[in-house]
């Protein structure tokens, strides 16, 4: 079943029609998800009562666009403020896990490299209700113990962010190794026999090196971020992320305002993925 | 001075995954464990004891739903592995080139979109007057509406579609490696397709397709959103009933302990996977 290999045309046939049928699976709802979005009626369903705009801008009940929904754009917001953080310190974190296990080697390496790939075969759930439980009973020891308020460690945002900063560091961290072992140590020390101090070396000629890395992995943490849910569902407060808000508004009955919120959503992700794709490819 | 220089920065760049990995993995799962094994007694008052994990064996809703559970995220395996083979076989071997990338990248692009607007497709497809069920009766195959949703077979439909592409990704890199003149020399020596298929490429396939299966176990196991959307009210699925303990019963000792098996289940397959495979966490993980 190679070109080079002679294969009757029925074959053939069949197995391209099964690929397409494949690929066909893969856009459907993607694709039913985006044509809704501009169906002129207040269920995201058939029949098709014509193309409108209304459930992005528009203003007037029931037809209320996106870009008028309070809660949405709210949070919109709020998952944006999520991401940001949880890709700076997935970045930064996993950055400095890059240094550790390339450059250094050291006794249980080993030991912490697998402790390091635990949160990939973690279940989501199971690292949130973890994390919520840890945090609560920290709370309540220090409520108990000093009689002040600690809301931090309620769910809440910030708890959000440590649950999806838990295990996104990996991802940063084995994006950012892989480009670390490429890189030729000579050149770091050319830099230091010209007279660079070893962070200069570092910042001047490691780091933009690394920089590909570094921003495929903070993209992929931001979209990995948006994207969560399992994890944020346990920890989440009263400031709903927007996967979060979605899914209360899908439990109650769909209008087509989740398609448009969706659209905006997969244009936004695509975009974002073939960014980061073409910058590493244009560096590389 | 140059070691203690280095030392120090040895520490610091120690540091910050410590830090991580104590507080945010190591401690809550001790956390959690401890909690799943307190009783509660009285209000404010807990013992310690395998009481929860007794509730769990008693009550058969519990391990019922635990092993349907387990079951069906077993199948969506089985299914996935069945269903992207041929499409992982296709990209790596029967296209080059642009095409190939093209392809590979078509196959990614669904999975940078979130799962809920996923799923929410799926529902607009499936549902009652939903676009199946229209197109059904336009060509006459069906009489009136027909619901689609609210099944077992919508819940694995959806696990499947959210799964594949982790099943992919790991079989296209290992079939990748796979020299051509290999299957040639195969064909030469007189193999037919099918003895081929299980002496030469699966063999070869193995570690993607061991580390394809555990990764798509295991976010079957976890997934909450696409039973919770698409199963009916009787498809109950475990990470649902962890979910009801904590937020809506307030019952965080049984669902830690719920959590603690869950976590077990999945750690055990992980582990007997790779196992089987005599493979190591670092070489199928850390790719």
């Amino acid at each position: 079943m190679i070109p080079t290999v002679p294969q009757s045309s029925a074959m053939k046939w069949s197995y391209r029609a099964y690929v397409s049928l494949f690929f066909i699976y893969l856009a459907l709802p993607l694709a039913v998800v985006c044509a809704f979005a501009f169906n002129d009626s207040v269920f995201p369903s058939l029949p098709w009562e014509g193309f409108t705009w209304a459930w992005f801008f528009g203003d007037e009940a029931p037809f209320i666009g996106v870009f008028h929904e309070r809660s949405i754009l709210r949070a919109i917001g709020t998952s944006a403020f999520v991401a940001f953080w949880v890709s700076s310190l997935s970045v930064t974190v996993g950055t400095c896990n890059a240094f550790l296990f390339v450059r250094h080697d050291f006794r249980g390496k080993g030991f912490l490299y697998i402790l390091m790939l635990l949160p990939l075969i973690i279940p989501g759930v199971i690292l949130g209700i973890s994390i919520l439980v840890f945090a609560s009973s920290v709370a309540n020891t220090l409520e108990d113990a000093t009689g002040m308020w600690f809301d931090g460690l309620r769910p809440g945002l910030i708890l959000v962010i440590l649950g999806q900063f838990s295990f996104i560091t990996t991802f940063a961290t084995l994006v950012i190794s892989a480009r670390l072992q490429k890189f030729d140590l000579s050149l770091e020390e050319a830099a230091l026999n010209l007279g660079a101090s070893k962070w200069g070396a570092i910042r001047q000629v490691t780091l933009p090196f690394l920089l590909p890395a570094i921003v495929g992995a903070g993209v992929v943490s931001m979209l990995m971020s948006f994207e969560n849910f399992n994890t944020t569902l346990m920890l989440v407060g009263s400031d709903a992320p927007l996967t979060i808000a979605m899914f209360d508004k899908l439990k109650l009955g769909s209008t087509p305002v989740l398609n448009a919120v969706s659209l905006l959503l997969i244009v936004g992700s695509a975009a974002l993925g073939i960014f980061s794709l073409i910058f590493q490819r244009a560096k590389e | 001075m140059v070691t203690d220089r280095s030392k120090l920065g040895f520490y610091l760049l120690l540091s910050p995954l410590l830090l991580w990995l104590v507080t945010l993995i190591i401690l809550p799962h001790i956390g959690l464990f401890a909690v799943s094994m307190s009783e509660k007694v009285g209000v404010r008052e807990y013992e310690t004891g395998f009481g929860n994990y007794a509730v769990f064996f008693n009550e058969p809703l519990y391990w019922r739903t635990f092993a349907r559970t387990a079951f069906m995220s077993i199948l969506t395996t089985v299914l996935t592995l069945l269903l992207g083979f041929p499409i992982a076989y296709y990209i790596a071997k029967l296209t080059r080139g642009r095409t190939k990338t093209t392809l590979f990248l078509m196959c990614l692009i669904p999975f940078w979109v979130s799962e809920l607007v996923r799923t929410f497709g799926w529902m607009i497809l499936l549902r009652e007057t939903g676009v199946l069920s229209n197109f059904l009766q336009y060509t006459g195959i069906l009489s009136e509406p027909v619901e689609f949703l609210y099944n077992d077979a919508a819940i694995m439909v959806g696990l499947v579609y959210t799964s594949i592409l982790f099943m992919i990704v790991p079989l296209v890199t290992t079939l990748d490696s796979l020299d051509d003149s290999l299957i040639e020399a195969g064909y030469d020596l007189g193999g037919s397709g099918f003895s081929i298929l299980r002496e030469i490429v699966i063999p070869h396939a193995m570690p993607g397709i061991v580390s394809g299966c555990i990764v798509v176990f295991m976010l079957s196991l976890g997934n909450y959103l696409t039973p919770i959307l698409l199963g009916g009210k009787d498809s109950l699925w475990f990470t649902g009933l962890i979910y009801t303990q904590f937020i809506t019963r307030f019952n965080w000792e049984l669902g830690s302990a719920f959590g603690f098996l869950l976590l077990g289940l999945s750690s055990a397959v992980v582990f007997l996977g790779l196992k089987l495979s005599r493979q190591s966490l670092s070489d199928t993980m850390g790719r």
